[in-house]
């Protein structure tokens, strides 16, 4: 299989659904002429013209407002967000309008709209740009929340998300663009709420999502070798629908659980799901599930300080041996 | 004084005006006899069910909210009357006259109101939230403003798809101070979007008048983003219509969009919360329903047109009454939704769960 990166394997998921269906348009902040800021839509332009891939003014409420407009009408946007932080400008669209609009009107209504960009902190641009939402997304019923962590995860889940008729946030992480992955150039769809079991340990489950995936096989792979620890790492790739039985297998066959997550621990994506293994699988655990999240301040900007401040290996590492203690 | 007032101090009262020469616009003299009876009938139809509603409300039938159209029916009215196939309509929450305009029928208004399952957003949506996609009535939207990037997103589909229309994004005065607003002003210039932007200016932005709210003439706002506007009698249907047509066909022609301000008033209070008595004088109403009531003026135009005459009017009105009384009787006698009704319609995949692609669990406990 050819290694592409994570940057690669999005465009080509837009690529090839852009190729599909007509109704499928880019629009965002430099997705056109500039290539992206990310060079996430890199030849798009050139290859679908201006009437697919649309430059927008930096205006988030008016142009992702836009885009959920036309989807009630049956277009399919994919919007970028140059960042997910930029949501907060655009908030009353997405969260009251393309996460209600099917309920306020008794069902008759649907938003097949994407909204996609990144979501993440570990680039030192400081509080206002490293907002991770998903739990804040999540919280609100009517909408899909989509993390994925490798470029094989991120072709076939945004393939997934363009196609599917609800509106699907879909959070990427500018650290991760330029990984390389193996993904198979025949097209595949990867739904929607299944989980990954990206290692498979019997000591330790780790149940994380985005970037902690990488720095939880990284600190799996230290624990086996130092401390004779095997773990398991799950991986949610979907917030929302979330693939609880993947992590209760998990739970069932290891008895402790870390939970990593590059998330505020207060009411974080972690919250909901130490309660719903703590409700589901309670009989299994050996002990309380632990968590391992970002340290709860806004983001720092020191650069070697912010790295502490987010779940990296070493972290994980400590926390993952406090849980098997 | 408010500017309101100033205004009817500027003009002649309806009853002594003469005959308006909107009544030979074009899209006016078109009309056929049946067609201005119409006009005036749904007019007298949306009053009649406001007023059946408030008597609900009164009588503590419906909850939450409730903003009622009275005074401004003309608005709605004459613009919903303009709407070609691949017209659309979005409005703000005083959407009950724009809903019963495009052709709703009041029954499942009603109901929606007393909060069935018989509602036409099956009780969940409530007064502010009325859809109906097939009529392209697309709500109903509960924030202030936040309508108006979707008004622009339906102008994007219709151009993207192809089709010859155009979108009404309406808003009240007190939306034009509204960030959203402005982004979609310049999204829609900037991209010659067919829309026309409608500011149904009833004077106050809740308890606050336009004077003590917005600087400037709110639809020359427009100009900065170099957009054409224009401004009419939201108290004359046929100035509504002959104004509208004008910028519609603009926008459905040239894709140019625009922003319309019709001058209307609202009899009653924001909401039915509101005691209106904080910020307007009881003789300013007094005075818009004894000069300026869009029924009257256009009733009285009707007669010297020779269209109506007292016994139709009556007729009318009489059917109006009895059918907001039936859509009321409908809606008393509609059974509530019941809890295992709160989680559908949240997804479209699991309401079609033989098209469910995704896996995974969709709600939380």
């Amino acid at each position: 299989m050819p290694l592409i990166t994570y940057r690669e394997a999005v465009r080509h998921a837009l690529a090839e659904e852009l190729e599909r269906d007509p109704q499928v348009v880019v629009m965002g902040e430099e997705v056109a002429q500039f290539n992206g800021a990310y060079k996430v839509t890199e030849g798009l332009l050139a290859k679908f013209g201006p009437n697919r891939i649309v430059d927008t003014p930096i205006s988030e409420a008016g142009f992702i407002g836009m885009g959920i407009g036309a989807s009630m009408l049956g277009v399919r946007p994919v919007m970028e967000l140059m960042f997910w932080s930029f949501y907060s400008v655009a908030f009353d669209q997405i969260l009251n309008n393309a996460a209600n609009v099917r309920y306020m009107s008794g069902g008759q209504i649907n938003c097949p709209i994407v909204i996609r960009g990144p979501a993440n902190g570990g680039t030192n641009v400081g509080a206002t740009h490293s907002h991770t939402p998903e739990n804040v997304l999540a919280n609100h019923p009517g909408i899909k929340v989509v993390v994925p962590a490798t470029a094989y995860d991120a072709k076939g889940l945004l393939k997934s998300a363009i196609r599917d008729n609800d509106p699907v946030f879909f959070l990427e992480n500018t650290i991760l663009y330029g990984d390389k992955g193996e993904v198979p150039t025949e097209e595949y769809l990867i739904p929607l709420g299944l989980a990954d079991v990206k290692r498979t340990g019997t000591d330790l489950t780790i149940v994380t999502y985005g970037r902690c995936v990488i720095h939880s096989l990284a600190a799996a792979a230290i624990l086996e070798q130092a401390h004779a620890v095997s773990v398991e790492v799950v991986d949610l790739r979907t917030i929302r629908p979330l693939d609880i039985n993947t992590v209760l297998k998990s739970v069932a066959k290891n008895h402790r659980v870390l939970i990593v997550e590059e998330q505020k621990p207060f009411a974080s994506v972690g919250s909901q799901l130490a309660y719903m293994i703590q409700r589901e699988a309670f009989d299994e655990l050996d002990g309380p599930i632990h968590r391992l999240a970002t340290i709860d301040a806004p983001a720092m900007y020191s650069p070697p300080v912010e790295t502490e401040q987010l779940p990296n290996p070493h972290r994980i590492i400590k926390a993952a041996l406090a849980a098997v203690a | 004084m408010s500017k309101k007032l100033t205004a009817i101090a500027e003009n002649q009262p309806a009853a002594t005006a003469p005959r308006p020469p909107h009544a030979q616009a074009p899209i006016n003299a078109r009309l056929s006899q049946e067609e201005k009876i119409e006009l005036h009938r749904k007019m007298v139809r949306i009053r009649r069910f406001e007023e059946r509603s408030l008597r609900a409300y009164q009588g503590k039938k419906i909850g939450g909210f409730l903003h009622l159209y009275i005074g401004q029916e003309a608005v709605a009215v004459g613009c919903c009357s303009l709407m070609g196939k691949h017209d659309h309509v979005i409005t703000a929450y005083r959407d009950h006259g724009h809903a019963i305009a495009v052709g709703m029928d009041p029954k499942p208004l009603m109901a929606e109101l007393y909060g069935k399952i018989t509602g036409c957003s099956k009780g969940k949506g409530g007064s502010m939230h009325y859809f109906d996609p097939s009529r392209n009535f697309w709500g109903g939207h509960g924030i202030v403003g936040g309508q108006i990037p979707l008004g622009v997103g339906l102008a994007y589909g219709v151009k993207y798809q192809g089709h010859k229309g155009a979108a009404m994004a309406f808003m009240g005065d007190g939306a034009v101070n509204q960030g959203a607003v402005h982004e979609a002003y310049n999204l829609a210039s900037l991209w010659k979007l067919p829309v026309v932007f409608v500011i149904e200016n009833n004077g106050y932005s809740m308890g606050t008048s336009q004077a003590r709210s917005s600087a400037g003439q709110l639809a020359k706002r427009a100009e900065g983003y170099d957009m054409p506007w224009g401004q009419c009698n939201g108290h004359d249907v046929y100035e509504v219509r002959a104004c509208m047509d004008k910028f519609l066909t603009l926008a459905r022609e040239t894709n140019q969009p625009s922003t319309v301000e019709i001058d209307t008033y609202r009899y009653r209070g924001h909401s039915v919360a509101d005691p209106d008595n904080t910020y307007r004088s009881k003789q300013e109403v007094e005075e818009y329903r004894k000069t300026k009531d869009p029924i009257q003026v256009f009733q009285e135009q009707l007669i010297k047109e020779g269209v109506l005459d007292e016994a139709t009017i009556e007729k009318i009105d009489l059917e109006a009454r009895a059918e907001a009384d039936h859509a009321a009787d409908f809606a008393e006698a509609s059974p509530y939704p019941t809890p295992d009704d709160i989680q559908k319609d949240v997804y479209w995949e699991a309401d079609h769960p033989a098209q469910r692609k995704s896996q995974g669990r969709l709600f939380f406990d």
